[in-house]
């Protein structure tokens, strides 16, 4: 048996070569001092296969169209099984090989591995590091939600600051009269198209130069023998991708990647802001202003990729010791310094995004369609527990009969009087005005299995928000969800007419904001002010 | 070598051995826990049909008050369907056949052999498949042709003279 498959092997082999050069690729000599600190290579190219493997998978159930493209993600992360596990793994990935990349970078730069004669592997790292940033900038937009969108934004404004290129990159992104369905083709080709065969020969061309060169070799290398990459070393970094692939798996499970608001371009209260690792970038870009601004756009990160690219050339040294290295670990640790000072200071100054804008909405959203007199009634739901005796859609039986059933048996009035004077022994007298049980009747009147979650759904702010609509009496002379007065303007979409600044400072000042309006003021406390707002901004833009 | 010092050596190689065998067996192990743990998943993605919405059940189709016995119509809906993210409304059609006993049967329109749109022969009382020569009855049986079982009927039910139009159920097998 074992005969015939090394028969089988062998006659293969002698037509293709394809065991011998197997063979060839992992007995290679290393270095005696080769080890654990030599796996972040391996990891980087495992995690870009990953990536390219859940593209493709992710690919399978993606329309690249506006619109579309949010419709069909939110399809992913909604309907298809496993489907947001593998939406989790593209984008911690994405974050993943950014770190790995990075470390591998500092690696190579602390041990001196980039001397000469292998500059050109080190700058083919170099430039392997910029794909992995232009794969972050393109994939930020594909979700097609507000944060996609406006990121990109400010992405292709950057890119129009650019001397003497700038028109030329707008003409290239067609960002000039904003992102639409031309852009975001570009950076969907350039995402799925045009990066990963560029990687792929990139790392081609990287892999063959660190064979070609052998692995850098330690000082205290000259006198010992060689080893062989495998299976030593190919064990070391097996475990270093095992660590990083269960750290990207448990991610993918446990940290929910939002989908937002489907990106509006007429949403002026949004706050963009760029992924984690650009961050630092951004905060540059603050202390640049004017016509310095293109110091921070352009100046600076061009000259610290030429630092990068020449760096082999400027270090020109014998090889030491790691330890012996001083200049380099200065720069790494003030790199390392610097970096974390201005990712930091751009988190802190960053304003926090409104409630309204940070709503998940591959998550339900049912609650979203309720009239204030429903969610009012969630409010009240929960205000007395009703949850604790009663369940709405399956679950535990609880003391309490199933809402839905009596939802179905019992007319409105018939309600109200059980609320005041329960039937059963079982149930306390529930303590609300007549307004109060209408509400609380109005939402148990509306649920259904499909939307019967609301109850643990639905946001506090926006049961706040609709506590306190209700309590003012905001649905005398507005109409929100198709319910209300018609004296005032109905309050669906008001998030793309107005800003929630000026929404907040017409409730406490209606005159001076739209003259001759009959609207009184409500000057509303802080926190309740808040909740109001968020509340009004979550409605959809159109009335179900 | 191993003729002078066999003791030596030969303990110096187990050692390397073992330690080889147990890198070897551990890239094998590890290497094979996170193949499962992207194919399980990928699997479920490709295979397991996607979580269904709820859609509306009965789809009205016209008024059949004026269908004859013995002489089928077809009649065309407005069919919604969830296409993936999508839902669009599709043109459909049914042929229609009032029974004697005035019971209503609304058949599929296509062939049960490859999927073509037969259509009623006057002439000869069948429904004719244009693609491979299938005949089936005005009951759906077949009568020749390669059509491998009667056709396809609708679930239907009538209120106030009007068809109403639900599932397409599969038939068994003749």
């Amino acid at each position: 048996m074992r005969q015939k498959f090394h028969q089988v092997i062998e006659a293969i082999d002698d037509r293709t070569g394809l065991h011998t050069g197997l063979r060839k690729f992992l007995y290679e000599e290393i270095p005696a001092s080769s080890g654990w600190h030599q796996v972040f290579g391996s990891v980087a190219l495992f995690l870009i296969l990953i990536q390219f493997f859940t593209g493709i998978i992710l690919a399978f159930n993606y329309a690249p169209t506006p619109g579309e493209a949010y419709n069909s993600l939110r399809y992913i992360l909604t309907e298809v099984t496993a489907g947001r596990l593998m939406r989790g793994l593209h984008h911690w990935g994405a974050s993943m090989i950014i770190v790995v990349v990075v470390l591998h970078m500092v690696q190579v730069f602390l041990w001196g591995a980039y001397k000469k004669p292998r500059e050109g592997t080190w700058i083919a790292g170099v430039v392997l590091l910029l794909l992995t940033l232009a794969y972050g900038l393109t994939g930020y937009l594909l979700p097609w939600d507000n944060r996609a969108y406006w990121g990109t934004v400010v992405t292709t404004q950057i890119g129009a600051t650019v001397p003497l290129a700038g028109p030329y990159v707008t003409q290239l992104l067609a960002s000039a009269g904003g992102i639409g369905a031309v852009t975001f083709a570009r950076f969907f080709a350039l995402h799925v198209l045009l990066l990963p065969p560029a990687t792929l020969l990139l790392i081609a061309l990287h892999v063959y130069l660190v064979r070609r060169h052998g692995v850098a070799p330690a000082l205290e290398d000259e006198l010992k023998p060689k080893k062989s990459f495998y299976p030593e070393q190919v064990f070391k970094d097996t475990v270093a991708v095992f660590i990083a692939f269960a750290i990207l798996f448990i991610m993918a499970i446990a940290v929910r990647v939002p989908l937002e608001r489907v990106a509006d371009p007429t949403d002026t209260s949004y706050i963009p802001r760029p992924e984690w690792y650009f961050l630092f970038l951004f905060q540059t870009l603050k202390v640049f202003e004017g016509p310095l601004e293109v110091v921070g756009t352009v100046v600076l990160p061009t000259l610290a990729i030429l630092a990068l690219i020449a760096a082999p050339f400027i270090d020109r040294s014998r090889l030491v010791r790691v330890r012996q290295r001083t200049l380099a670990i200065g720069i790494v640790v003030l790199a390392g310094l610097g970096w974390a000072g201005l990712t930091a200071a751009a988190i802190r100054s960053t304003p926090p995004q409104t409630a309204a804008a940070l709503i998940d909405f591959s998550g339900p959203t049912q609650w979203m369609q309720l009239t204030p007199a429903q969610l009012n009634g969630v409010g009240f739901y929960r205000q007395e527990k009703c949850g604790e005796c009663h369940n709405v859609t399956g679950g535990t039986p609880k003391q309490g009969p199933n809402l839905l059933g009596a939802a179905r048996r019992h007319d409105d009035a018939w309600l109200i009087a059980h609320f005041k004077q329960p039937s059963g022994a079982a149930m306390p007298p529930v303590h609300l005005t007549d307004a109060q049980l209408k509400d609380l009747v109005a939402l148990i009147k509306v649920m259904t299995p499909d939307n019967g979650d609301v109850i643990d759904t639905a946001p506090d702010f926006a049961v706040e928000g609709a506590m306190l609509y209700q309590k003012s009496f905001c649905g005398g002379c507005h109409a929100v969800n198709g319910e209300g007065g018609k004296m005032g303007p109905a309050l669906n979409g008001l998030a793309t007419r107005r800003t929630e600044a000026w929404v907040v400072e017409h409730f406490e000042n209606p005159r001076k904001m739209s003259p001759g309006t009959p609207m009184p003021a409500y000057p509303f406390a802080r926190p309740d002010m808040q909740n109001m707002v968020s509340y009004l901004f979550t409605l959809p833009d159109k009335a179900p | 070598m191993s003729d002078h010092f066999p003791s030596a050596t030969n303990s110096v190689e187990t050692a390397g051995y073992t330690r080889r065998s147990w890198h070897l067996a551990a890239i094998y192990v590890l290497g094979a826990i996170m193949g499962l743990a992207l194919a399980i998943p990928t699997i479920l993605y490709l295979f397991i049909p996607p979580r269904q919405r709820r859609r509306s059940q009965w789809i009205d189709a016209g008024d059949v008050s004026q269908l004859t016995p013995g002489s089928p119509v077809e009649m065309s809906f407005q069919e919604g369907r969830i296409d993936g993210w999508r839902v669009i409304t599709e043109k459909k059609t049914a042929w229609v056949v009032k029974e004697a006993n005035n019971q209503i049967v609304a058949f599929g329109p296509q062939c049960t052999h490859l999927g073509c749109a037969y259509h009623w022969d006057n002439g000869s009382k069948k429904f004719a498949c244009p693609c491979h020569s299938s005949f089936f009855s005005i009951e759906g049986q077949v009568l020749a042709g390669p059509a491998p079982r009667p056709l396809d009927r609708y679930a239907t039910r009538i209120e106030n003279n009007r068809l109403q139009i639900g599932q397409l159920k599969r038939s068994a097998s003749a």
